[in-house]
């Protein structure tokens, strides 16, 4: 067997990026107090609406600015459900995912029945045949800007401490005379942004077109990376980077002989069952944002 | 004018926002129908009415509502019970996979043992999927939502890998298993339609599960534990205890989903057996007012849907999505109209010194 070390990890920061972008945004959309269900569907509305942007009009940087304005809409969405209207977030969330996905399916079948529309340019990677440093530009932002940028907001701004309070305790914050409904908004159109980021990375930067399958369970795994981290940004980014160093281990042994017999699925499930266990060991330790799942109604 | 707390609800109010849900998702998906160059009123009449005008129109309806009413009134038994199970698509898929692993392990049994055995296998296969969140909801005091949901892509990795793997088509090497010994076909219901027995198994759980929710003291118990789990404690309900059983049998009764739609439709394991029907369970168990009637109403509307949908993406072009958006359009919807309740308009302006706020943005609690 010869396992490249370099390639991998090569592959392994480019599956990172996406979970790195829509997971930082779900974890803002967390502290604020509010489980957003809907990143599966927002990532997969990024992901289509960045794509059908850039192919008609023959610039990924239009497809990426269409992508975001739609993953601040859909953020607004959920804060219309979950704030405004204050109705359950787990029906809600999953109802939003199930509504975006099924919509931006019904589209893609209607413009592209049987067709396998390709964009003519995708993002293209810096240092070309470099190893390692070839990568697109998102995720240098992904990683270098957008993390520490996060974990700086949240953790030593006035911006991030309102949040913070909104999060733990909207009537404390309340009282304080911050706006918890204003504040949840805001933090669900910024998460919503980068979860279409997140969505439309695969599209724009790392595929070029779209299928149905194109985001498959990514929003899911942000989610279990969120709480894995306890809603801390670069406990969030290394488990985006152990879970896309498993799976980039994973693609390698399935193509070498010796190891094509380990499940693939297995490595897959990773995250997922690491977020179970972890869940189970921490066990009463695990705190939740005090807000959590719940709506707020003054009086 | 502006919005207050209604004090009282009178009763037409809530009909009325359900219709006011429908009229809303009705007017939202006409947009995606005139898109695709179809007339909206003609295309609605294909979607809802023309399944239910043929006799072999209205068995596909049923045979598409069956999976929903086993999983909606799973996930209706949860959320009464105040445990809010979304992991109603990884216990349908446990399900399947326990009925193809007796289906394919035991091919030769005859029917009358077979047929009960598929369904055992499947509730068991269920339960088992629901086990470990009851367990850490229980002793762990782990909340459900986000555990329920992330065991549903590991149950579809679960079956992915039994299809890669041990399980792949022994005849044509294809990502699906062997086909079930026959002795596990469910007969069909009606000679020469495609409705089978699990429609049957489908109703008669429904209907126990309702009179258990409305007609006894068990149910009593779970729904007190749900609306009020600090009274009800008091009043010496164990909550805990109630919660896991109910999360356990709710498992079991979407495994037998599995299990019915492996016997009845399928006759082997894909990965592609469950179409949702665990994600769409939680959309007719809350749209059908997590009470048997309304699992019964919901899952029959949206078979009906369904089955129009397909009907209309082959005569009038519009993509059979239109069958899924138009549900969780309705879904959001009615909700939303329903929260709206409990406010009423009031059109005195407010005198300045009350300036009191109860704006309609603080909205109601779940």
């Amino acid at each position: 067997m010869s396992l490249n070390l370099l390639a991998l990890i090569g592959a392994m920061l480019t599956i990172a990026t996406p979970l790195v972008w829509a997971g930082i945004g779900e974890l803002v959309v967390e502290r604020s107090g509010i489980l957003n269900l809907g990143i599966e569907g927002t990532m997969y509305l990024g992901a289509f609406v960045g794509f059908l942007a850039a192919l008609r009009s023959g610039s990924v940087w239009v497809g990426l600015v269409a992508a975001i304005v739609a993953g601040l809409l859909a953020g607004a969405l959920m804060g219309l459900f979950a704030v405004t209207l204050g109705l359950n977030q787990h029906v809600s969330g999953l109802g939003l995912t199930l509504l975006l996905i099924a919509g931006c399916e019904f589209t893609f079948r209607l413009l592209y029945a049987g067709e396998r529309p390709t964009l003519d340019d995708k993002f293209r990677v810096l240092f070309r045949g470099a190893d390692v440093i070839d990568q697109h530009w998102l995720t240098y932002v992904g990683f270098l800007v957008l993390a520490p940028l996060a974990w700086w907001v949240l953790g030593s701004t006035g911006l991030g401490a309102r949040v913070h309070a909104v999060g733990e305790n909207f009537e404390a914050a309340d009282v304080a005379g911050i706006s918890v409904a204003r504040t949840q908004y805001a933090a669900l159109i910024v998460g919503g942004a980068l979860m279409a980021i997140g969505g439309a990375f695969l599209t724009l930067a790392v595929l070029g077109s779209f299928n149905l399958d194109v985001v498959s369970g990514r929003g899911w795994v942000c989610i279990a990376l969120v709480i894995f981290a306890r809603w801390r940004v670069w406990l969030a980014v290394a488990g985006a980077l152990i879970f896309a160093g498993t799976n980039a281990l994973q693609l390698q042994l399935a193509i070498t002989p010796a190891f094509g017999d380990v499940p693939g699925e297995l490595m897959l499930a990773l995250p997922y069952l690491t977020v179970i266990a972890a869940l189970a060991i921490g066990g009463r330790g695990v705190r939740y944002p005090g807000s959590y799942l719940k709506a707020y109604r003054r009086g | 004018m502006r919005f207050v707390l209604r004090g009282r609800e009178p009763r037409w109010l809530a009909p009325a926002a359900v219709a006011v849900g429908v009229l809303v998702t009705v007017a939202l998906t006409a947009i995606p129908i005139r898109l695709a160059g179809a007339n909206p009123p003609a295309a609605f009449e294909r979607y809802l009415v023309t399944p239910l005008t043929s006799t072999s129109g209205l068995y596909e309806v049923l045979l598409t509502a069956t999976p929903l009413l086993f999983t909606g009134i799973a996930v209706a038994l949860a959320f009464r019970a105040g445990y809010w199970n979304i992991g109603a698509e990884g216990q349908f898929l446990l399900g399947a996979i326990g009925t193809t692993a007796v289906g394919t392990g035991l091919p030769d049994l005859p029917a009358p043992v077979a047929l009960p055995l598929g369904f055992a296998a499947g509730a068991l296969g269920g339960l088992a999927w629901a086990v470990v969140p009851a367990w850490l909801k229980r002793r762990v005091g782990i909340d459900e939502v986000v555990t329920t949901l992330l065991l549903n892509p590991v149950a579809l990795l679960v079956v992915q890998g039994l299809l890669n793997g041990p399980w792949r088509n022994s005849e044509s090497g294809f990502t699906d298993s062997d086909r079930l010994g026959t002795a596990y076909d469910l007969p069909a219901l009606v000679p020469g339609s495609r409705v089978h027995w699990g429609f049957g198994v489908a109703v008669v759980v429904v209907v126990v599960v309702g009179i258990v929710l409305t007609r006894t003291a068990t149910g009593v118990r779970i729904r007190a534990a749900g609306q009020a789990p600090r009274a009800a404690e008091f009043s010496g309900i164990a909550v805990g205890r109630l919660q896991f059983r109910c999360a356990l049998v709710s498992g079991g009764i979407a495994g037998l989903g599995g299990a019915s739609q492996v016997m009845g439709v399928q006759h082997q394991l894909t990965s592609g057996i469950s179409n949702s029907y665990g994600y769409t369970g939680v959309i007719v168990a809350t749209l059908g007012g997590l009470g048997a009637l309304g699992v019964f109403l919901v899952a029959f509307l949206l078979g009906d849907l369904s089955v129009g949908a397909q009907n209309v993406s082959l005569v009038l072009q519009v993509p059979a999505q239109l069958g899924a958006m138009f549900s969780a359009l309705l879904l959001l919807a009615v909700l939303s109209a329903m929260s709206w309740r409990r406010y009423r308009v009031q059109w005195r302006p407010p005198r300045a010194s009350a300036a009191s706020e109860s704006q309609p943005e603080r909205g109601p609690t779940r």
